[in-house]
């Protein structure tokens, strides 16, 4: 009974999954499930393996090891690969459209499922009306723009409703604004239909748009996989913590432990964080440039922040509108500063500045 | 430039009085090498679809002999032809030496590995993801294939035009297993050959002159298709 319902809570689950080329392993995911009507967005640098571990679990690729299974059935060579397939949509990074109309475009999926008329036409122009695309149907698809081909395949994908869509980078062949567009136009469908997704991307960002859950891909092993704020709060590891944006992650010593906050020794200093971290511990000690705060050393008065080090500035690289500041303090620490605020400062290299942090906003690692 | 001249205006007569034995060959020709075309068509594009669509152990070396097909002699073919189908032969006992069924096989060998080769090449241009994405819209194998060839279909019309130009252009071979015997085998190119060496240029010019204007014409109605503008 337990199992049954699990199963029906699952749409696709992969077991000991490994994909050599050329003998060297590119991916090896010892477990893997996907939740019916959940986003699990997959990030990691590129040559991961993100589209290997895709296009596999898509059934367009053989494993070389490991077993897969979908709605429950296991995926054997006796199956029928295209007829599951006829229940899946995938969505490359390159829009990969045919040489006609964008019409018929959208509707080649159903035509290829023999569709009926009827019905293929009232699905297709309700995809081209609710992508935007409507008044583009008659236009040859070798003619459109980035943008409005992204939207054609992505049409043509969620015309087919499928019972999971499958997103390869998809968004990140488009240029800045268009891109922000298409997420959002494509986040609410996913919402609205509720359509079990796995997408694969090297950007935060999309993962934290659309991710129910976000895996870290790095190296073709799966090193943490969870809600994206434990991801991002808390990662597993140092290659997670250095993926998901934390750039300050130094190995240190648990040295005492009281209250709820660990005194934790980095080189030559004592940092506290709010850790249930006992004595004798080796850690990573991981901290977000935004939640660095940098003061002149003459100014630095009382603060509620526990972590206050001096060290001199090394580097000042400008970062968007904001500035990033490395500063020694025995180790590299950091830091994301508004302009103002660095030209307040003048902050140059070898100049002497007072780190402060909160001890909450230090996160440790078990090494 | 007398020479030129009178070949010309008698061939231009030779065409419109309708000389029998001249249209003869004429439906020889397309008849042989459209055959062979047709031939080549139904093993090249299967053979270079696969050579492009697979990987296997060897395909590699296969591919360079298709590459080094493209080019073949056809002289070479027709002595190979002729020893296969002589009397004594192999295939001796088919007694095709000497009718159009044996030119078509030559013509056949030397089209064959122009529209594999070609084939090859346009199957291999199209984006090797598109493959993919067809599979992922729930194409079959056959509707995977169909796809993929409607896409490449302005070079694999290209590979048609080449086959035939390779096969009703080539002489050597069908001399050689056909005979270019009168009202039997002989077709526009060996027709051409004989009439030159018996000093007869007028019908040599004239047989020249049809061969061009049947290839403009099948190529013209192939290039016809293949830059047609699709209706939207």
């Amino acid at each position: 009974m337990e199992e049954a319902r699990d199963s029906n809570r699952t749409i696709l689950r992969a077991e000991g999954l490994v994909v050599q080329r050329a003998g060297r392993t590119v991916l090896d995911i010892p477990a893997l499930e996907v939740s019916r009507g959940e986003v699990l967005a997959i990030i990691g640098p590129n040559g991961a393996g993100k589209s290997t571990l895709l296009l596999t679990l898509a059934l367009l690729l053989s494993p070389t090891e490991g077993r897969l299974w979908f709605d429950g059935l296991p995926i054997d060579r006796r199956v029928d690969r295209v007829a599951l397939r006829r229940r899946m949509a995938v969505v490359f990074q390159e829009p990969l459209l045919l040489d006609l109309s964008v019409y018929e475009n959208v509707a080649l999926g159903l035509q290829l499922r023999g569709v009926p008329a009827s019905e293929r036409r009232r699905r297709t122009w309700y995809w081209l009306e609710r992508l935007g695309i409507a008044e583009l149907a008659q236009r040859p698809a070798r003619d459109l723009s980035g943008g409005e081909a992204q939207r054609t395949s992505l049409a043509r994908a969620f015309a087919l409703s499928p019972e999971i869509l499958f997103l390869d980078e998809p968004f990140a062949g488009l240029d800045a604004p268009t891109r922000v567009e298409v997420i959002d136009h494509v986040g609410a469908v996913i919402r609205d239909t509720g359509i079990t997704t796995v997408f694969v991307t090297h950007d935060r960002d999309e993962a934290l748009a659309l991710g129910d859950r976000i895996g870290v891909l790095i190296g073709g092993r799966l090193l943490q996989l969870d809600r994206p704020e434990v991801v991002f709060g808390t990662p597993a590891n140092p290659e997670v913590a250095a993926f998901v944006g934390i750039e300050t992650v130094v190995p240190g010593h648990v040295i005492a432990y009281r209250d709820g906050v660990a005194s934790v020794q980095v080189a030559q200093r004592v940092i506290e964080a709010v850790a249930e971290m006992h004595p004798g511990r080796a850690v990573w000690v991981c901290l977000r440039p935004e939640d660095v705060t940098l003061l002149s050393e003459n100014t630095a008065g009382e603060s509620s922040a526990r972590n206050r080090l001096t060290g001199h500035v090394v580097r000042v690289r400008p970062a968007g509108t904001q500035v990033r500041v490395t500063v020694d303090c025995g180790f590299p620490v950091v830091a994301l500063i508004t302009q103002t605020s660095a030209q307040k400062l003048s902050l140059i290299p070898g100049q002497s500045v007072v780190v402060s942090f909160k001890a909450s906003a230090v996160h440790l690692i078990g090494r | 430039m007398d020479l030129i001249v009178e070949g010309l205006s008698r061939a231009i007569v030779l065409l419109f009085t309708g000389d029998a034995e001249l249209w003869r060959v004429i439906w020889l020709s397309l008849l042989v090498s459209g055959t062979a075309t047709l031939l080549s068509l139904l093993l090249g594009i299967p053979a270079g679809t696969f050579l492009a669509l697979t990987d296997f152990p060897g395909r590699r070396i296969i591919v360079s002999l298709v590459n080094t097909g493209m080019g073949l002699p056809p002289i070479v073919v027709g002595l190979f032809v002729t020893i296969l189908l002589w009397r004594s032969g192999p295939l001796g006992f088919l007694r095709l030496l000497y009718t159009p069924a044996a030119m078509v096989i030559a013509q056949c060998v030397i089209a064959t590995p122009i529209v594999t080769g070609l084939t090859l090449a346009a199957m291999q241009a199209l984006n090797p993801r598109l493959r993919l994405q067809i599979l992922a819209l729930g194409a079959t194998r056959f509707q995977m294939l169909w796809l993929l060839m409607r896409e490449a279909r302005l070079p694999l019309l290209a590979a048609v035009m080449a086959g035939f130009g390779g096969a009703i252009s080539e002489v050597g071979a069908s001399i050689m297993v056909g005979g270019n015997i009168q009202g039997q085998t002989r077709v526009l190119t060996t027709a051409t050959v004989m009439e030159t060496s018996r000093g007869n240029f007028a019908m040599a010019i004239a047989l020249s002159l049809v061969l061009l204007v049947l290839m403009l014409c099948v190529n013209a109605f192939l290039t016809s298709i293949q830059q047609r503008k699709r209706p939207l």
